[in-house]
């Protein structure tokens, strides 16, 4: 795995609403097969960090770099280009459509006359949730017929579909059962082994602990700051995210 | 019995509410039938009400666009009048001055004109709301009041008639139509599509392994499809040229004319531009980009939002569609009254958003259907049509289209309640 450069970074983040500091000059980065956790209270500027990242905010200030070129982003489209997938807390999701058409919203297949192609799309879909959720049925329904876990897995294939090479995840987990969050898990997992950096959005330490290799915290719009998962104990994440103090200078009180 | 009903419809691939619109238009003209003695279901009643029914319908499927992505237009009315008066204007004082009077080609740039005015406007209107994030509401309220007063100004308020003669065919009447002989060619070229679609779409679900209806269930729809467009063809084909229409016809055709020559009118040309639109608009609805992102956005903007849709340019798009489409519906209205005086399309706004709506569009975005909307239009005109001819008075029968409709909605949200789509 080569470590040398960076598939995301973020150089000094900065943006404001109203006068409120919402991120307030932050850098992280994610190597490929990598899982960085973003931890922090909610309002602690995590998911706007990111919602950066994927387009739907354009930054004050800061830069981004992919596969260390300076990259411009200034809409989901543009993230769409880099191959940056995102899944968010509220799924997104177009209530009144079918999965197909939520699967491939803004991308669809279309025939050689120009014209939607449902038919390939709902065999397309038929075999990623065939991966995903082999349980999923309900292909002609619109999503808001579909179970919390059901929608998710659209969301989820969605950003897996088109070969995301830096995947957000947005709470993946906050709506789903524990049956639903092991399959989540192992998918995370198993992109982790294909080489996709992922940046995984959560409040739940557990989570970070269990799945990423780093973790960035948050607090106030600032970074308290990113920690090796294997270095750290539950309670160090806590206090970084509680207290906003970063365990190394904990202990340098301390001693 | 009642699941084997059901049964037998979900089988069809039919959904109720569109049975139920249909159901709805079938009790209405049955009433009025019994109530006129029969004479509400005479071709010649048909063929008035598929032509009356024209006009707003053309436009009702813009406005299921519009309404869809939890917008209102409330222009088109007065958007009509003065795409109507500007173009008869052309037709009456400016063109002849320039080609000279009854030039072949007033009519062609009469319609160029009214379409692209129509778009040009609605795109203004559009980018408005799109961009500067002015709420449809206000920004086409503005146009209402804005156009019924430009309309004025295009002729100092006066009536501009007559128009160029090809132009009027546009309209209908005894000459605007198909003629019989076109008119069998029309139904039969359509009901083959009509099939060859049904039957290619079958193909294409089978060869991805999906789930078809059964064979017979097909059969029905196919033979259904087909049998309506020749039933509506072959009525139109039955309604006689009254005399004194086919005395100038003739004549302008160097044929002699005796009490023993019929002709029957045919398909209406303005109900041959509906249908035209409606299946345009249909395709784009269900089978284009464009169309998918109405949906998408209508459903869930912010999410159409983060899938790198342009709602704004969107917002753009639909309303210069609307306007071309209110472009249409002005040559239709104006060709038929062969006149345009400063009241034409007063309240159409109104008609046109009732129709989607009775159509099954909902005003919390998201859902309708052209074809919802077309029959909503045409069950609009067919009661207001009804009343006329059993002598209902003016004011009662807006009384009652009014009751209509809030009924009409009513009954959807129960329905959509009850489905929980």
């Amino acid at each position: 795995m080569d470590k040398k450069t960076p598939l995301v970074e973020m150089k000094d983040i900065h943006i404001s609403f109203g006068g409120i500091k919402a991120v307030d000059h932050v850098s992280v980065d994610l190597y490929p097969g990598e899982v960085v956790g973003l931890l922090g209270h909610n309002g602690a500027g995590k998911s706007t960090l990111i919602k950066i990242l994927s387009g739907a905010y354009k930054a004050d200030g800061g830069e981004i770099w992919i596969n260390g070129e300076k990259a411009t982003i200034n809409n989901p489209r543009d993230a769409r280009k880099y191959n940056i997938e995102t899944i968010y807390q509220t799924l997104a999701l177009a209530d009144n459509l079918d999965s197909a058409s939520n699967l491939f919203l803004g991308r669809e297949l279309v025939t050689p006359l120009g014209m939607v192609d449902d038919d390939a799309m709902e065999a397309e879909t038929r075999k990623i949730m065939g991966r995903l959720n082999p349980n999923f049925e309900k292909f002609s329904a619109p999503v808001s017929a579909l179970s919390g876990g059901q929608r998710q897995s659209v969301a989820i294939a969605r950003a897996v579909y088109f070969n995301a090479k830096i995947l957000i995840m947005d709470e993946p987990t906050a709506a789903l059962g524990p049956h639903e969050t092991q399959m989540v898990s192992e998918l995370i997992q198993q992109l982790k082994a294909e080489g996709i950096g992922i940046f995984l959005i959560s409040h739940d330490i557990h989570d970070v602990m269990e799945l990423c290799d780093r973790a960035s915290v948050m607090k106030n719009g600032k970074l308290v700051g990113t920690v090796d998962v294997d270095s750290v104990t539950d309670d160090d994440l806590l206090g970084m995210i509680i207290l906003g103090k970063h365990p190394h200078e904990k202990a340098e009180a301390e001693g | 019995m009642q699941d084997q009903a059901k049964k037998f419809f979900a089988s069809l691939g039919l959904d109720t509410r569109l049975l139920g619109m249909i159901g709805a238009l079938v009790v209405i003209w049955i009433v009025f039938g019994i109530a006129t003695d029969g004479r509400f279901l005479s071709p010649r009643n048909f063929f008035n009400v598929s032509v009356q029914t024209a006009s707003v319908a053309v436009m009702a499927t813009g406005m299921v666009f519009v309404i869809v992505t939890r917008h209102i237009d409330l222009s088109v009315g007065s958007m009509l009048g003065f795409i109507g008066m500007t173009v008869a204007a052309l037709q009456v004082q400016w063109l002849p001055q320039i080609v000279g009077l009854g030039h072949w080609s007033i009519w062609i740039i009469a319609v160029f004109a009214a379409i692209l005015m129509g778009a040009v406007l609605g795109a203004f209107q559009g980018w408005i709301i799109g961009y500067l994030t002015v709420p449809a509401f206000i920004v086409t309220l503005g146009g209402f009041l804005i156009y019924r007063g430009a309309m004025w100004w295009v002729t100092k308020g006066q009536t501009q008639a007559p128009l160029d003669p090809t132009f009027r065919l546009l309209g209908g009447g005894a000459e605007g139509t198909l003629g019989e002989t076109l008119s069998w060619i029309f139904g039969i070229i359509a009901a083959v599509v009509a099939v060859a679609v049904m039957l290619m779409s079958r193909r294409r679900k089978a060869d991805h392994g999906f789930v078809v209806k059964p064979v017979w269930a097909e059969a029905i729809m196919v033979g259904l499809a087909a049998g309506l467009i020749i039933a509506f063809v072959w009525i139109m084909n039955s309604y006689p040229i009254p005399k004194g229409a086919m005395k100038r016809m003739t004549e302008a055709r160097g044929i002699e004319y005796t009490e023993d020559l019929v002709w029957n009118h045919g398909v209406a040309i303005p109900v041959l531009i509906l249908l035209v639109v409606t299946v345009v608009m249909t395709v784009i609805a269900t089978r284009t980009r464009f169309g998918r992102y109405v949906y998408a956005t209508g459903g869930n903007p912010e999410a159409a939002e983060l899938s790198g849709i342009n709602t704004r340019w969107l917002t753009v798009k639909i309303f210069a569609l609307m306007g071309a489409l209110t472009g249409i519906a002005s040559i239709i209205a104006s060709a038929r009254l062969n006149a345009v005086d400063v009241g034409l399309g007063t309240l159409d706004e109104l008609r046109v958003i009732a129709a989607a709506v009775i159509g099954g569009t909902a005003l919390s975005g998201g859902f309708g259907t052209i074809y919802g909307a077309v029959i909503g239009a045409l069950i609009m005109q067919s009661l207001q049509s009804g009343m006329a001819s059993v002598g209902v008075d003016a004011p009662l029968q807006n009384i009652v289209v009014g009751f209509v409709l809030v009924f009409a909605v009513w009954v959807d949200i129960v329905y959509r309640r009850k489905t929980g789509a």
